[in-house]
């Protein structure tokens, strides 16, 4: 099927000139793109090329020692993982990232946390506006999980879930915070055939349903090809293209350092 | 018919979410606190009350404290018998310097102190985690103690270290002291431990417990959804310290009525640690199983082995207590992490499902 691409202008983020070393380490080298406000943007490149370690710069992992991202017109280059949620940016993690002892549901309730204002007062007595509040957020995590189906599993630990559900919840606890962008790190990575089109028919239901921006980082080309409006190529910490999926593919440096190659 | 949700349909969030959502768990709750505040005080003798329900009730609001900050928030912590000697001593200031203060405001402002305390010891936990903070609060605790036994203006300048509970009067009734009657001390803590443990259970279901929880699951996951480590740690810290120091007051005033620094040393962090263990880490419940069971297990054990041989010696009874502890937390810390409490909800899971096995 070939669709017209869609066409995005608003700048959401925007990462400058960034590079990052750990000790003798170079991982990201002079890494410039941008993600445009409600596009998909894949992140592709093999293994060590760095595309984690540029979401982790993108939420505040890790900073870097030189470049600046700019979310949302704001520029910074180090801030702290809570502020980076506190502004709008959630994200999954490449090994699940799940909190092990909480059921489903609470899992995906901590994604409410910044929305939630009791004090701890109103939180010891529980009745009253903590319990609406409770129950009004309670109300918005049910909704995600009749979008994600995972009914069936609200009430279990997540440490008991197969790892194909455990990504699933991740994803549904990221969409509690309500992001405006969306960081996925290897969403499918680890799961079969059908457990991957369930999760490329969220991700593209949610980039929908709910208009989020999201960056995708993804090793299968055919998904990403799929899903994604633009792609930026990383290799051994450095740019190696961007652009369209067909541009990206028919760039002969990219076929020669990733494509050509299996992983 | 005995323990089913078969017919309890929860048709709203709000019945879902309720404290108790099985309603045979209500009845059941209900029927213990009616129980504990009708009967017990009528049917019990004067040693069972003071030698068995005070304690285990003083120390299940050590334990909730406890498991707080290491069940909940997963931060290991030694330091509960130095928190408890800040509540004593606090308590014991506040209410020799202010004779006519409330004694229920005694508590809770000498809790809201030891708050402080915890959550200064607390400090660290934001750089060290696991062995290292359980090195740090032990430091804590050895330097609290220190504090209280050198300087005088603590005991008021007693010249044996030892406080003497003031006697004071809640509702008419002396409930601190020696003057005070078993019954009266006994029904004064059934209240206040009833509602702090209300108060605890509803702070770990909503959002501050879900973030204790979440950065004890997994703290970098707890950060990138917007929890400041910094808040949640000091916080369990805090609302620790406030039960484990509101335990140390009633230690001092109810249980013994006279104390000194000595009786919060070292053992009692881990007495209070193992009932932690024992009971279940991260469950309200399980700290009141593990401070029934620590309680009494010492007395059955001492009572059956007479019964066995009447001439085995004292010593001989405490080794084996010894043995029977460290035997109990080996096979808790393999085999049940989740203590008593699980085993429990185990029980209870069979019971739903019995007598049919699938
Ligand atoms: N915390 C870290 N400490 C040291 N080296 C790191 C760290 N994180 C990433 N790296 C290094 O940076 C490079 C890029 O890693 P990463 O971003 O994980 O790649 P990718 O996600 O593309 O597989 C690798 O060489 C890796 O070893
Ligand atoms: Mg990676």
């Amino acid at each position: 099927m070939v669709t017209a691409p869609r066409v995005f202008n608003e700048v959401l983020l925007e990462v400058r000139r960034i590079s990052l070393s750990f000790g003798g380490v170079k991982a990201l080298t002079d890494i410039s793109f941008d993600i445009r406000k409600g596009e998909i943007r894949a992140i592709i490149g093999p293994n060590g090329a760095g595309k984690t370690s540029m979401l982790n710069v993108i939420n505040g992992f890790y900073h870097p020692q030189e470049g600046e991202v700019i979310f949302k017109g704001e520029t910074r280059r180090a801030m702290r993982p809570h502020k980076a949620a506190k502004q709008g940016i959630a994200r999954t993690f490449q090994n699940v990232a799940l909190f092990k002892g909480m059921s489903t549901l609470d899992n995906i309730m901590t994604g409410r946390l910044l929305k939630m204002r009791s004090n701890v007062l109103l939180q010891a007595l529980y009745w009253g506006p903590n319990e609406r509040e409770e129950i009004e957020h309670r109300a918005f995590c049910e909704e995600i999980i009749d979008f994600l189906e995972i009914q069936a599993i609200r009430k279990t630990p997540v440490g008991k879930l197969p790892y194909g559900l455990q990504k699933r919840v991740e994803l549904a606890r990221a969409l509690a915070m309500e992001p405006e962008l969306l960081l996925l790190d290897e969403p499918m990575a680890g799961m079969n055939v059908e457990e991957k089109e369930d999760m490329s028919r969220f991700i593209l239901d949610v980039n929908d349903h709910f208009g989020t921006t999201i960056a995708l980082i993804e090793h299968d080309m055919g998904v990403v090809m799929d899903l994604s409006d633009r792609v930026v190529v990383l290799d051994y910490g450095r740019k190696l293209a961007d652009g369209t999926p067909d541009e990206v593919r028919s760039n002969q440096e990219v076929v020669d350092a990733y494509l050509g190659v299996a992983h | 018919m005995l323990y089913r949700e078969t017919g309890q349909f929860k048709t709203t969030y709000r019945a879902d979410q309720a404290i108790f959502p099985i309603l045979q768990d209500k009845i059941g709750v209900l029927a213990i606190l009616a129980f504990a505040v009708f009967v017990v005080p009528f049917a019990a003798d004067n040693y069972l009350l003071e030698t068995i329900l005070v304690p285990v009730l003083v120390f299940s609001l050590a334990a909730i404290g406890l498991n707080i900050l290491t069940g909940y928030c997963g931060q290991l912590s030694l330091g509960t018998g130095g928190f408890m000697a800040c509540g004593a001593f606090f308590s014991y200031k506040l209410a020799t310097a202010f004779p006519d203060l409330n004694l229920i405001l005694v508590f809770l402002l000498a809790g809201l102190g030891t708050s402080v305390v915890g959550v200064l010891f607390g400090l660290p936990s934001l750089r060290i985690k696991g062995f290292y903070l359980a090195v740090a609060t032990l430091a804590a605790q050895f330097f609290l103690i220190w504090v209280f036994n050198k300087f005088g203006w603590w005991t008021n300048d007693s010249p044996s270290g030892v406080i003497s509970a003031p006697p004071r009067e809640v509702l008419g009734f002396v409930v601190t002291s020696s003057e005070a009657h078993p019954i009266s001390k006994y029904l004064f803590l059934v209240v206040l431990v009833a509602v702090l443990a209300l108060v605890a259970k509803n702070l770990v279901r909503s959002r501050i417990g879900r973030s204790w929880m979440a950065i004890r699951d997994m703290d970098i996951a707890a950060e990138i959804i917007g929890i400041r480590p910094l808040v949640a740690k000091l916080s369990a810290f805090a609302v620790s310290s406030f039960y484990i120091g509101i335990a140390g007051g009633l230690w001092a005033f109810i249980y013994t009525g006279s104390v000194e620094a000595l009786a919060f040393q070292i053992d009692r962090s881990f007495q209070v640690l193992f009932m932690v263990i024992l009971g279940g880490l991260g469950s309200i419940l399980g700290s009141f199983l593990g401070a029934i069971f620590i309680v009494l297990l010492p007395i059955a054990l001492n009572v059956t082995m007479l019964a066995i041989d009447p001439t085995f010696s004292v010593a001989l009874v405490s080794d084996m207590e010894f043995m029977l502890f460290g035997a109990l937390i080996i096979f808790f810390l393999i085999v049940e992490p989740h203590g008593l409490a699980r085993l429990w909800q185990i029980g209870k899971e069979k019971l739903r499902l019995w007598p049919f096995p699938y």
